[in-house]
């Protein structure tokens, strides 16, 4: 297998072109919008949480194959888990789940949209934290 | 043209021969270049403009005549260039020295296809003074709409910042035309030539603009170095951006006074290497002929364009090959640049994906970036057979 088709394996362009979890959620307890600034790529991030746990999650977005197809891959691999263990995954593991290897400069095509869901998953914390802290304070 | 000068275009990429086909980014070195920096620090580095001692003398000879060289590139006075980092910085030079001319309901005045480094420095410059800023539109083309010329630049009008050739699409822009129109209103221009300088010859007294910005690294130069070309008698009048040793004619304790052009203008210890690597450059590229770049750039683009446009799903933007400089952005349908970009580069094919530093132009053209291939004097026909064969390899993976 030559480098271009190594690098685009079926497994990664079946869900480039048949993404698992596209769409956006109405009302999601999660939800955030990121992109790399160098190529353009998009993931907007939308998720339901209950108890504590990622009861939905669907993404919206563009660009290229691996930032798409790490999306889908990535959401699918979240359904159903607990927000903390969503949490601890780590760029390696995220990398890990894709089915190539993805070359130094492609790192933050697979990455993007780890980095929505776990920027998403702060600002959610936040803002949960707030809501006890003012309720504390009545 | 002789490939054997670029020591670069030797090596393999992923175990193929290299073409780099991303000439509008950087561009390669010839050994001529190498060597002049090799030599500066190997034989006569010292600091210029200051000691008596020989190397110092020689190091200034050179730095001086580095100038000269510069200025006599592009038909300019000695006094007229100053050296700056790059086209970047020297674009700052001058929107930092609009800040004290600038008042509320004054405009600037730029076009849809200006390359970052032309429109944020003015944004900052109009957030500062309460000035207005506007833009001359593109047409489908990809050609400044020229009727609108007169109406977008108007007596509030005090700086006319334009590209001479788009970096996307490629646009030759009639740069003479604007600057005959923006002097009648009383306006400034200063033009973004990064990507013209290299690649066709440019007089600064044909074209008549005030200001002229470019990169040594765009034009076989070292990084590191660029161009600033201002008419004598607006940089008499102008106020450095920097401060510094080499930049000041007398100093006490409460005050300075300012040193003569260009030397004002360049604070602190120079880029000695890089103006020996420059000069070099346009030691070089003198030796060929700019109209013999022009030409050979030319026959490349129309080469490539025939060959993109006889293949499936391909969508090129900008102008015919005759009306543009020797870029080529393209979409292949349905694939991502960033996908097509890594194909090629499996390939050994080096070209860039993305949106090229044009936001706000991408967004007018409706696509979130393209792939563009730019050539310069060292690429060939065979290398374009060759990324025509990528491209349908690409499309191949991608699309099956």
């Amino acid at each position: 297998m030559d480098l271009a088709e190594d690098m685009y394996r079926e497994e990664l362009l079946d869900h480039y072109r048949r993404p698992q979890n596209h769409g956006k959620i109405g009302n999601a307890d999660i939800n955030y919008r990121d992109f790399n600034p160098v190529c353009g790529d998009e993931i907007e991030i939308f998720a339901k949480v209950k108890n504590d746990a990622i009861s939905e999650i669907k993404f919206a977005g563009k660009g290229c194959a691996i930032s798409q197809a790490a999306a889908s891959i990535l959401t699918e691999h979240l359904k159903g888990k607990k927000l903390a263990e969503a949490k601890k995954i780590s760029n390696e593991e995220m990398l890990s789940m894709l089915p190539i290897k993805v070359s130094n400069l492609r790192i933050k095509c697979g990455l993007l949209a780890l980095k929505a869901v776990q920027k998403g998953m702060l600002i959610y914390e936040g803002a949960k934290q707030t809501k006890q802290i003012s309720r504390t304070d009545d | 043209m002789n490939r054997n000068d670029f020591p670069i275009l030797k090596r393999k990429v992923h175990g193929k021969d290299l073409v780099y086909f991303d000439n509008a980014a950087t561009t390669q070195k010839p050994r001529q270049v190498i060597e002049a920096i090799k030599k500066y620090y190997e034989e006569y580095n010292s600091n210029v403009h200051r000691a008596v001692h020989q190397l110092s003398a020689e190091a200034t000879e050179a730095y001086d005549k580095a100038h000269e060289k510069a200025a006599e590139f592009i038909n300019a006075e000695f006094e007229e260039i100053i050296f700056t980092k790059n086209t970047t910085e020297s674009i700052n030079i001058v929107a930092n020295s609009f800040l004290s001319k600038l008042k509320p309901g004054d405009e600037i005045v730029l076009t849809q296809m200006e390359h970052h480094s032309n429109i944020v420095p003015w944004q900052q410059a109009a957030k500062k003074t309460g000035a207005r800023i506007k833009y001359i539109e593109i047409d489908e083309k990809g050609e400044l709409k020229l009727q609108q010329l007169r109406k977008t630049i108007t007596d509030k009008t005090k700086i006319v910042a334009v590209t001479h050739v788009s970096n996307v699409l490629g646009t030759i822009n009639p740069i003479k035309k604007i600057c005959r129109i923006a002097h009648e209103k009383g306006a400034t221009v200063l033009v973004d030539a990064a990507q013209s300088v290299p690649h066709m010859p440019v007089d600064v007294k044909e074209l008549d603009c005030d200001f002229l910005a470019f990169s040594a690294h765009k034009m076989l130069g070292p990084t590191g170095i660029g161009v600033l070309y201002g008419k004598k008698d607006i940089l008499g009048q102008m106020e450095p951006m920097m401060f510094g040793g080499d930049m000041i004619k007398e100093v006490t304790f409460e005050t300075a006074s300012w040193n003569e052009l260009p030397w004002k203008f360049e604070a602190g210890t120079p880029n000695m290497a890089g103006a020996a690597g420059l000069a070099a450059a346009i030691d070089y590229l003198k030796s060929i002929g700019m109209d013999k770049i022009r030409q050979h750039d030319y026959e490349l683009t129309k080469y490539a364009t025939e060959k993109l446009q006889s293949m499936e799903g391909i969508e090129i933007y900008g102008p015919s090959p005759e009306k543009k400089g020797s870029v080529i952005s393209f979409n292949l349908k349905n694939v991502h640049p960033h996908d097509v970009s890594s194909i090629l580069d499996s390939e050994g094919i080096a070209v860039r994906g993305g949106h090229h530093c044009a936001m706000p132009l991408m967004k007018l053209l409706g696509i979130q970036g393209s792939v563009r291939a730019s050539f310069y004097l060292y690429n060939t026909k065979e290398e374009i057979d060759l990324f025509a064969k990528a491209l349908e390899k690409a499309r191949k993976i991608m699309n099956d």
